[in-house]
Order: C-alpha cells, then sequence, then structure tokens
C-alpha cells in the first residue's frame, strides 16, 4: 500500500524551525525533515524522543575501562610480570597509577568508535548505502520537511504555502 | 495564577546577614581558641604527647628503656630537640588554618574574575546576565587581599613559622642548620622580595577587579560601545598579567612552604583547584538568587553551562593533579616523593577523601545532562566540590607547616567559618550596589534568550 506525502521546500533554516513548530501545532503528521546541515534545536521542535546515544556511549566506556584493566593486568602482572623503573611489586593496585594512561585512552576509544558505529546504525548508514533524501537539493542549499497526508492534500498544501514553502510537490511513497 | 513579580536591585535578606555574622561570630572564637589552646612551651607538649601516646601504644617506654643503656645526656637533647620540633608545629596550627582559610576564599574570588576576564574577552553572548554576580562574588578580592597580605607580612616578620625559608640560620654557611639548597634560592626566596611580589600581585588584580567594575557600571549610562571595548582591552591585559602571576603566586605562597620541594606544572594543578572552586560559587550564588526571585532572564541553559563548567574543570583539575603525581611516584626521586609520601601516610583520609570529592564524585554526578539542569543536584555537587578543594588547599599547607601534629579542632572549623561568613558578608553587601543585570552591555539580548 502506497500513501500519499507533501514534500515541502524551504530556503532558509529559520523559517523552517517555524513551520516545523506551526505545522505540529495544527496536527498533521511530520514524516522526516532533510537538512543540508544540523540545524540547532529541531528535534526538539519535530517532539523527537531525546537520543539515549550518551547513555550508550557511557557504557562503552565503562567496557573499554574494563577491557584496559583486565588487559593490563594480564600483560603486565599475571602473564609475563616486568619490572619498570624499579617497581616490580607483581600488584595491579600498587602499579595501578602507571596504567592510568591506558584505562584512560582505551575508556575513551572504546566510547568514541563504537558510539559513533551506534550512531551510524541507528541512523541506518553503512557501507553501499543508497540515499534516502528525496530531492539533491536538501544536500546543497534547500531544507525539506515530508508530511503525510489523511485526504487533506487541498488543505494541507495550501497550509503549507503559507508556512512559506518555496516549493511543494504531492508524491506517492511506495 | 500568581505573577512573580522580579526585582532587578538585591536586597540582602536580614536572615543571611544574620547567618553571615554567626559565622564569623563563631568563627572568631574558634580561632581565638585556637591559639589559646596551643602551647607555650615544650613541658606541655611533653604532656600532650604523653597523653596521646598512653591512648595508643607503649612508645613513651620503649623510649625510656631504650635511654638507660645510652647516654642519657645526648638522648634527651635529641628529645628536647623534638618537642621544640612539635612545639613549632602545634604552634603553627591555628595560623596554618586561618592561612589556608583566607588563601581558599580570597582564590575563590580571583578565580572568579578571572572567568569574567575570559568572558570579557571571549566576547561570550550567554555570560553577560551572570556579570553583576560575579562582580559581586570578586568584591570579596580587595578584603580578602588585605587580610592575606597581613598575613604573609605577620609570617615575614616571624609572627608564626609557616615558612621554614624564613629561618636566617638555613642560609648563615657558619650556621649547623645551614642549608645550601634553600641557601641557593635565597636570591628569590627572601622576606623583601616575597613581600613585593605578593603586593604587586594583588594590587594588580584588585586595580583589574576596580576598573573592569566601573566601566561596566558605566556601560549601563553610555550612549555607545566605549566602555564595553575598555572592559575588552583591560581584561586581555589582566588575563596576561593573570597567568604568569597566579604562577609566581603559587610557587610563593603554596610551595615555598616545602622549599626543598618543587613541580613544574604546580601553579596550572593550584589554578585549576581554585578556578572550579570560583565557578562552583557562581553556580551557587545563581541558584540562591534565583531562588529568592532574583535573575529573571537566568534560565536552564545558563545554569547548564555553569554545570557543564564544573564537570570540566573538575576533569582539567584531575588530569593537572595527576599529571603531578603520576610523574614524582614514578621517578621515585626522594627530594619529591617524599612530598607524596609524608601525604599518603600522615593525611592518607584527607588526600585520597578529597581525590573522591574533586573527582569520582562530580564525574559520575554531573556527567548526566539532564542533571546538570536540576538545582538540589548542582547544590549537592557543588558543595562536595568546594569541601574537596578546601581540603586540597589544607593538603597543600598543612603536610609541612603542622606535619603529623594536624587534626580537625577549633582553629580549622573557627578558621573556615570565620572566613565563610566574611566571604557571604561581602558578597551579598556588593550585591546590592548595583542592578543585577548589566542592561546596556551590547550582547545582553543575545544573553537573556540565550537557549541551549
Amino acid at each position: 500500500m502506497s500513501t500519499k506525502v507533501i514534500h515541502a521546500l524551504y530556503n532558509d533554516d529559520d523559517i523552517l524551525m517555524d513551520a516545523v513548530k506551526e505545522t505540529r501545532k495544527a496536527h498533521h503528521h511530520i514524516e522526516e525533515v532533510y537538512t543540508p546541515f544540523p540545524v540547532h534545536g529541531l528535534d526538539k521542535a519535530m517532539g523527537l524522543a531525546p537520543t539515549r546515544l550518551a547513555i550508550a556511549s557511557f557504557m562503552y566506556g565503562a567496557v573499554g575501562l574494563a577491557v584496559a584493566t583486565w588487559m593490563m593486568n594480564f600483560i603486565m602482572i599475571q602473564d609475563w610480570p616486568q619490572d619498570i623503573g624499579g617497581k616490580p611489586s607483581f600488584s595491579y593496585i600498587e602499579n595501578m597509577p602507571a596504567f592510568v594512561p591506558i584505562m584512560f585512552e582505551l575508556t575513551v576509544f572504546f566510547a568514541a568508535h563504537l558510539m559513533v558505529i551506534t550512531f551510524y546504525m541507528r541512523s541506518k548508514l553503512w557501507p553501499f548505502k543508497q540515499a534516502e533524501n528525496p530531492d539533491v537539493r536538501t544536500t546543497d542549499d534547500h531544507f525539506l520537511m515530508e508530511v503525510t497526508v489523511n485526504n487533506n492534500e487541498e488543505e494541507l498544501t495550501s497550509f503549507l504555502k503559507n508556512t512559506g514553502a518555496v516549493e511543494i510537490k504531492v508524491v506517492e511513497k511506495h | 495564577m500568581t505573577t512573580r513579580l522580579y526585582l532587578d536591585m538585591y536586597t540582602f535578606s536580614s536572615k543571611l546577614k544574620i547567618v553571615s555574622f554567626v559565622l564569623m561570630a563563631v568563627g572568631l572564637l574558634g580561632i581565638g581558641y585556637g591559639f589559646f589552646d596551643a602551647p607555650k612551651t615544650t613541658e606541655q607538649v611533653e604532656k600532650i604527647l604523653e597523653a596521646k601516646h598512653h591512648g595508643h601504644d607503649a612508645h613513651a617506654d620503649a623510649h625510656h628503656s631504650k635511654a638507660e643503656g645510652h647516654d642519657h645526656a645526648a638522648h634527651e637533647a635529641e628529645h628536647q630537640e623534638h618537642l621544640e620540633h612539635v612545639l613549632h608545629q602545634l604552634q603553627n596550627k591555628p595560623w596554618a588554618a586561618v592561612y589556608v582559610s583566607a588563601l581558599f576564599f580570597m582564590l575563590i574570588s580571583l578565580g572568579v574574575l578571572a572567568f569574567y576576564a575570559i568572558q570579557n574577552v571571549a566576547q561570550a553572548g550567554w555570560s553577560p546576565i551572570l556579570f553583576r554576580v560575579m562582580q559581586g562574588i570578586t568584591a570579596y578580592l580587595p578584603v580578602g587581599s588585605v587580610i592575606f597580605f597581613i598575613l604573609l607580612v605577620l609570617s615575614a616578620f616571624h609572627f608564626n613559622h609557616l615558612f621554614v625559608w624564613m629561618d636566617a640560620d638555613l642560609i648563615n654557611p657558619e650556621s649547623p642548620k645551614f642549608d645550601k639548597l634553600i641557601a641557593n634560592k635565597s636570591g628569590y626566596l627572601n622576606e623583601y622580595a616575597w613581600l613585593i611580589r605578593a603586593a604587586i600581585f594583588l594590587i594588580g588584580w584588585n586595580l583589574y577587579r576596580y576598573f573592569s567594575r566601573r566601566n561596566c557600571l558605566a556601560q549601563d549610562e553610555a550612549s555607545d560601545n566605549t566602555f564595553f571595548k575598555k572592559n575588552f582591552n583591560i581584561s586581555a591585559g589582566f588575563l596576561v598579567f593573570f597567568i604568569v602571576t597566579e604562577s609566581i603566586m603559587s610557587w610563593d605562597w603554596i610551595m615555598s612552604v616545602d622549599p626543598h620541594w618543587f613541580s613544574t606544572l604546580f601553579g596550572w594543578y593550584v589554578f585549576a583547584s581554585f578556578f572550579v572552586s570560583g565557578i562552583t560559587v557562581i553556580a551557587l550564588t545563581t541558584l540562591y538568587l534565583k531562588s529568592r526571585g532574583y535573575l529573571e532572564h537566568v534560565n536552564t541553559s545558563h545554569i547548564h553551562d555553569l554545570a557543564k563548567f564544573m564537570f570540566g574543570i573538575s576533569i582539567f583539575w584531575t588530569y593537572l593533579w595527576f599529571s603531578q603525581f603520576m610523574l614524582i611516584w614514578y621517578s621515585n626521586i626522594p627530594e619529591e616523593v617524599t612530598y607524596f609520601i609524608t601525604r599518603i601516610e600522615q593525611y592518607n583520609l584527607p588526600f585520597f577523601g578529597m581525590l573522591a570529592m574533586n573527582f569520582i564524585f562530580p564525574f559520575l554526578i554531573l556527567i548526566n545532562t539532564d542533571f546538570k539542569r536540576i538545582t538540589w543536584i548542582l547544590v549537592m555537587a557543588g558543595i562536595v566540590i568546594l569541601f574537596g578543594h578546601y581540603i586540597d588547599f589544607f593538603n597543600m599547607i598543612m603536610p609541612a607547616t603542622v606535619g603529623d601534629q594536624w587534626f580537625i579542632g577549633a582553629a580549622e572549623l573557627g578558621a573556615l567559618a570565620f572566613f565563610l561568613g566574611l566571604f557571604i558578608f561581602v558578597v551579598f553587601s556588593a550585591l546590592t550596589k548595583s542592578p543585577l543585570v548589566p542592561k546596556r552591555n551590547p550582547f545582553i539580548e543575545e544573553s537573556k534568550h540565550f537557549h541551549y
């Protein structure tokens, strides 16, 4: 089954922001907004749920810290105990200050890389992925708002025209 | 629905005024008792030590039985020397307690002054709404500077023995106490040069504070942005002056209590400590004023930004603290590592406690975005951060001046209470003197509508 949507194009992010707010106020459903750059505050205006990426990142960091601790303990204390700078205490806790830089770096490494990968996965971005944006101009200087039509094509078109759209297209979405 | 009336002028509530007076009075009593309680003679010290030893172990007995076999007179001389050493430590204790507190609160206002200067130079759009709050806090700087300079003068004229390098015997080659390391430093580290440097630093900081405040008030009435531009210029100049003098200040007033020890990043580490304390005080003062119905335009985004600074500079402090610690711990050079060994052995709880308070606690509680906007969490985190950095300063001064004779007594609590009371009184009195919003700052509209 296909649904009808309206693509409203804007050429200014401020106008777009106002349009998003008005559209939501009028209880029309915004499917998606395509922009050439991140528009500050757009997620809030669209009413999107806050991201949980930070929580994931914190957990990745904790994993990195655990991996670093386990790794340094295995390498430096258990598998091949080493005497560096006269510190042959063979105890993890007594040598801990020397391992802090590694613990810190791996925490950051895990948090950063896994967070980016998670972000790509959540955004459905992977290698050889086909672009989803319906209009190439949204990669240049136009902003596109996709609004669902519920047997109110006429009304919605005139409504969106009033929000400052520079172009309005009705499309069948598959 | 009730409409809230926001006032532009702050009135010092009588309740808070009473709190500040009570703190000052209690503090003075505590400090007075601390000085009164300090032993005056070695006999008193002997009694104190005996009372302590009986409670713990048979150390004193072992001392005596050992003496019977050896030359009694030599042992007696050694014992006398030890008593004299402890006497000096215990006599130093109330001085050191007052010194820590006087220094800490003065540096809080200096940290706020540096933060304020940075906002001016960066021409930050979010912060001008908080400029008058910052100026209120820096109003403590002149008061704190005078008290602190008096303390320095008293130290230089041997009213106390906080600074061991001031002992003339140490730089006299004829004396048995001659210390070559200190003698080599005496061209820099002598009482007069030290006092002159202190005077230059304190006057320089206070001049900037005076003129930047005056320009900010004049800008309110001006018809153009001349005073704003003037403030930009003097703020940039101040920051250059500040970062040099701050470093030297930390060597002179803090590092020199351990004159054999040195650390090249000490200045940064001290800076991070009082900078984060200053930002925390801005946040707490802002939250207090907001809760009393002032600062209409300060929204959660402003608070959020301050909390981000509290979080970030706490991490920055930890980074510097650890960089200093790890290199010294790793290289294990006797004259360097003794600094941390005395602290870990004799100051174990405050040493590791302040690490938990200054790093682990703010890290875990302020890492959450939502928590950075919640008043009670910020107040709690702020109080922990301030206490943590107070203990940090305590750990910087006490081991060299009081040594293993430290305890939290009347002088320590009294000094904290007195300077806290004075700080509250001076800051909130200053806040009443001008409107809380710098109305003609060119960025004020942006600041009012700042939304993150």
